[in-house]
């Protein structure tokens, strides 16, 4: 088990800087995801963690151990790929092997250690299988019984589960998840898929452009949000946002949190539009509802409203979002946010 | 109509493949069945493909003939550690032209890639001259030192490692292997169909090979298999075609066994290579 620290980390490649002077705790034994969309910087970080493309300039501690000048082998930390990278000329049973015999493991120990793991992960009848002969999500847990015979005490993942189709994604998400209960290592897990980042991290690390936006539980990220970026990234929808008309502010509010009607109400915020498009997804529906001056997509769980009916879009107060000309959330309490809501208030009633 | 055209297509392609087929074969059928004719039956016209009868007698006349048993020694070793010492340059050097950056890298690829394209001719009077001076004209040695280092080896390796994701190779490193490790452990046993290929082009242009040994040896104990055959000519005399042909099958068969023993790989390796 172990903690992995970021000191002023700059990464470089060639005249590109990916990213600058980041600071970044990971907490021991957490289930940490980075995300962002592509390009953002979090594979750059992840590889850094493992020692393959060792940072620019900066520290990288591993349970308080600078490891800047440690091989990616000595560094205690297990990675699991995209795309597996099983060693296609070996059994699994090799697979599983190998960081062990490049470790000096006994025989004995080894066998033992290759059984319960492959019993763990449901391998056991296909030890002396190639890979070439197994389905995806067999490939998969080669790749993840091949990571965790090392008790590694960092486990690495770079979007391990893209690969799968839709109904295994899910399935191998709970797994995952209990995994890092049984285990109770440091998970750092990559990916752009900002539903698998809500559904199983600890700590949410939300990334763009080589920075970190946010950084908090998935619950924290959703319901405050420290900036725009956020708010549009997390959320299926994402939030509706829309310049608000003053000081370069904007304003948004979550897809749920909008009450669709067909006449007008007293919520705060109302907004007339029509509805463009309807997406019945089964226990909810997608409206999304254009005006004269904004579109914003709505989620319902009733489906009472049909295509190119005019509605009326009713926010109440505490469910709006304020964002400032810097793009930073104004939290409840601060000075303008009282202000900001007025004048949303005002353009409603003109 | 639509199943007659087929017809012609596939009646066409069969032609087609048969003339370059033998083409391909004939010399070598002739070549057999002349080592198993009898003299008088060599000369014979109009010229007959059959002999009356086998003259197996003609390969033990050809291998009495002069040291055999000594050629077929020196050209084995030569072969052989020609290989070996190829395989052994050339992996490394394949694995770091293709997944290694270094500076100077694409001047030293550049500098391989030149070397192939050089013929031996232009070469073997100053490489002959050195190895003289070091003193090992007498030996197998300037048979096997100069072809140390396959260029188009090393550019076709090149290729096939660049095909091997970098993953695998970070995962092995994470698994805590050595460079050495992987390259033994992951790239080989990933690029069989391609060092199958380069080994056994090497293997025969090398055991077939001519001019170099012509010229790099003059004494009997170091020359090879090739030269032996040659001088069949002079102590059979010029026209003893039986003689000569029956050496010439005792030469070449190694070839065949080996082609028809690793053809599939061959075929897999220039698929993957793109060379096809």
């Amino acid at each position: 088990m172990a903690s992995i620290e970021f000191k002023k980390v700059t990464k470089s490649f060639g005249d590109s800087t990916v990213i600058e002077d980041l600071d970044l705790m990971i907490e021991d034994g957490k289930f940490t995801v980075l995300v962002g969309p592509s390009g953002c910087g979090k594979t750059t970080l992840l590889r850094m963690i493992a020692g393959l493309d060792p940072q620019t300039s900066g520290a990288v501690l591993i349970d308080g151990k600078d490891v800047s000048h440690t091989a990616p082998g000595q560094r205690g930390v297990a990675l699991v790929f995209q795309n597996y990278a099983i060693y296609p000329t070996m059994s699994v049973r090799e697979n599983i092997e190998f960081g062990l015999k490049n470790n000096k493991v006994s025989k004995e120990e080894r066998k033992e250690l290759v059984e319960s793991i492959s019993a763990t992960v449901g391998l056991s009848d296909y030890l002396d299988r190639k890979p070439s002969t197994l389905s995806g999500g067999q490939r998969q847990r080669v790749a993840l019984a091949r990571a965790m015979v090392k008790k590694p005490a960092v486990f690495l993942m770079d979007e391990p589960l893209s690969n799968l189709d839709a109904k295994l994604r899910v399935h191998m998400r709970i797994e995952l998840i209990e995994l890092h209960k049984k285990l109770g290592s440091t998970f750092v897990y990559v990916t752009h898929d900002q539903v698998e980042a809500m559904s199983m991290a600890d700590t949410i690390v939300l990334m763009n452009k080589g920075e970190i936006q946010q950084e908090a539980s998935p619950d924290t990220i959703y319901r405050e949000p420290n900036n725009l970026f956020t708010a549009q990234f997390v959320g299926v929808p994402p939030m509706n946002t829309a310049p608000l008309g003053k000081d370069g502010a904007s304003f948004g509010f979550r897809p749920e949190s909008a009450a669709l009607t067909r006449s007008a109400t007293d919520a705060w915020f109302q907004y007339k539009g029509v509805i463009m498009t309807r997406e019945m997804l089964g226990s909810e529906t997608i409206y999304h509802v254009k005006g004269d001056r904004y579109t914003f997509m709505i989620k319902c769980y009733e489906d009472l409203f049909a295509v190119d009916e005019p509605v009326y879009v009713g926010v109440p107060a505490d469910k709006l979002f304020f964002f400032g000309a810097d793009e930073k959330r104004i939290a409840k309490n601060a000075p303008g946010y009282q202000a900001y809501l007025d004048w949303l208030r005002r353009q409603v009633d003109e | 109509m639509h199943s007659k055209w087929r017809l012609i297509q596939s009646g066409t392609s069969y032609t087609l493949k048969g003339v370059v087929l033998l083409i391909f074969i004939f010399p070598f059928l002739w070549m057999i069945m002349t080592a198993l004719k009898t003299f008088p039956e060599t000369m014979v016209f109009p010229p007959r493909l059959l002999p009356a009868m086998p003259q197996w007698s003609n390969f033990v006349t050809a291998m009495q003939s002069g040291p055999f048993v000594t050629y077929t020694i020196n050209s084995v070793i030569v072969t052989v550690s020609i290989i070996i010492l190829q395989m052994v340059i050339m992996i490394p050097a394949a694995y770091a032209f293709a997944k290694y950056k270094f500076k100077g890298q694409p001047l030293l690829f550049a500098l391989v890639l030149l070397a192939f394209m050089i013929p031996g001719q232009v070469t073997f009077i100053p490489v002959y001259l050195m190895l003289a001076d070091w003193g090992i004209i007498h030996t197998l040695l300037p048979q096997i030192l100069p072809f140390a280092a396959n260029a188009f080896g090393i550019f076709l390796l090149r290729q096939y490692f660049m095909q091997v994701p970098t993953e695998i190779i970070e995962s092995a490193r994470l698994d805590n292997a050595s460079e050495f490790k992987i390259m033994l452990k992951i790239m080989v046993p990933m690029s069989v169909p391609a060092l199958a290929t380069i080994g056994l082009f090497s293997f025969v242009s090398h055991w077939n090979d001519y001019f170099w040994p012509l010229v790099m040896t003059d004494s009997m104990n170091v020359r090879p298999l090739t030269i032996g055959i040659a001088m069949l000519r002079e102590t059979e005399g010029i026209s003893n075609w039986n003689i000569i042909m029956a050496g010439n099958v005792v030469l070449v068969l190694p070839i065949l066994l080996a082609y028809l023993f690793s053809s599939k790989q061959i075929v897999k390796a220039f698929v993957y290579s793109g060379i096809k």
